[in-house]
């Protein structure tokens, strides 16, 4: 069985979000949800992180950098949007300066809508994520497999 | 005078040295929830972290980094045995140092920013609880006039009340050795801050994995180290002791900000001297 499921490390970026479902996402964190209980900590370094969580709607400036985190996270990961505007640009959508979503620049695979998004919405997303997590993680193993093989 | 005991207790420290530091970090983890008033992760959350550190990819900044991180894990395993051979403290307390110093080469090596920002406090730190850990064994040595732990286990009952000011100042540096709020300078358990996470920035998958093993080596050597002061007790004592003193360093960790690194350095030098240095002085008129 895989431990990535066990202890899941989140990184997290606000993409030219309104700071409203980055609230949502720390309290998560908090006594009330405390989603350390299922091992997931909310780690700052990219190399460290298994999931990373994006909000907002990214425009040119934030999209470097989540393009470079995204690059520096070690295989096998995840990417969760996080909020109306990280899934289509939101109420910022019809701005001249947004790209309106982070499929826009990076392949999402969960979708957490909400704006905000509320936590409990957002540990359900980590949990989805989690279980693409494993079968990613498998099918590496298996191609291994048969490069080795 | 190595005898068959002192072997099966080296060789069990090989074995179960990790899976006791582990459990350690498990409870602390847990422990710090419980402040906090959360529920907090399972006993063995650093194990399950551990065995995801192996399932990851390992990014190899430079090949440099995977061998000082051996040499890290290699004498922390060294110091331990050593010690649980029973044999010279000080020694042991060279290869602990060693191998910290291998730490702050990994990081160094891997030339981020943050790992040298990291490495370099932590060289501020060793220099800040060398001195106070050189003065343990010294302290054992007056008391007990022998540097080898088989003697100071073997030695009066009263000598931790001889060494009370070695205890104090060695209960202050091993704050800064697990790495405990307000010394958590290089490498904080929480990586998002103007450090990211210090020396182990750069270091990701297995390599990070080491770090945490070697971290758990760590763990027993040090609460083996607060054993030693009240051995003479007996186990039935000396171990509820030492355990409770270690996880002390959680009630302090949760309750205090961060120092700077002058700060840091500057009170653990008055501890030395005030509790370290006196204690060793006085104790030639007291022995
Ligand atoms: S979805 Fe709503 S709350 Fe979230 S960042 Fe966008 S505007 Fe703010």
């Amino acid at each position: 069985m895989s431990f990535l499921k066990k202890s899941p490390w989140v990184l997290h970026y606000a993409a030219t979000s309104c700071n409203g479902c980055d609230i949502e996402l720390l309290a998560c964190l908090t006594p009330l949800y405390d989603v350390e209980r299922f091992g997931i900590v909310n780690t700052g370094n990219p190399k460290h992180a298994d999931i990373f969580l994006v909000t907002g709607s990214v425009n040119e400036e934030s999209r470097k950098v989540v393009e470079n985190l995204y690059a520096q996270m070690p295989d096998p990961k995840v990417v969760v949007a996080i909020g109306a505007c990280a899934l289509s640009g939101g109420i910022f959508r019809d701005a001249y300066n947004v790209y309106g979503g982070i499929d826009q620049v990076l392949p999402v695979d969960v979708y957490v809508p909400g704006c905000a998004a509320r936590p409990e919405a957002i540990i359900d997303g980590v949990v989805r994520a989690l279980a693409i997590l494993e079968e990613r993680a498998r099918e590496r193993k298996t191609q291994r497999k048969l490069v080795t093989s | 005078m190595t005898t068959s005991y002192s072997w099966t207790l080296a060789v069990g420290f090989l074995v179960f040295g990790p899976v006791l530091g582990a459990l350690l970090a498990g409870i602390d983890r847990r422990l710090t929830a419980r402040m906090q008033s959360r529920r907090g992760p399972p006993l063995l959350q650093p194990v399950y972290d551990v065995l995801k550190l192996f399932e990851k990819d390992t990014l190899v900044v430079t090949r440099l980094q995977t061998l000082y991180l051996w040499g890290f894990l290699f004498f922390m395993v060294i110091s331990g045995f050593i010690l649980f051979l029973g044999s010279d403290l000080l020694l042991s307390l060279f290869a602990l140092t060693v191998s910290g110093i291998f730490l702050c080469l990994a990081a160094y090596a891997t030339n981020s920013p943050y790992s040298n920002i990291g490495s370099s406090r932590e060289l501020m730190l060793m220099m800040a609880y060398e001195p106070m850990l050189i003065m343990v064994p010294l302290g054992f040595f007056l008391v007990a006039d022998s540097f080898r732990v088989s003697d100071i286990v073997a030695g009066e009952p009263w000598q931790v009340l001889q060494l009370s000011g070695i205890l104090i100042g060695f209960l202050f540096v091993l704050t800064i050795k697990l790495r405990k709020s307000p010394f958590d300078l290089s490498s904080s358990h929480h990586g998002h801050q103007e450090l990211v996470k210090g020396i182990t920035t750069d270091l990701s998958g297995s390599d990070l994995a080491l770090v945490e093993i070697g971290h758990w080596y760590e763990n027993t050597i040090l609460l083996a180290w607060l054993y030693l002061f009240f051995a003479p007790l007996g186990v039935v004592w000396a171990l509820p002791i030492a355990l409770v003193l270690f996880f002390a360093e959680v009630l302090i960790d949760n309750t205090h900000a961060r120092l700077t690194w002058t700060s840091t350095l500057k009170g653990t030098w008055s501890v030395t001297a005030l509790f370290g240095v006196t204690n060793l002085m006085l104790l030639p008129l007291i022995a």
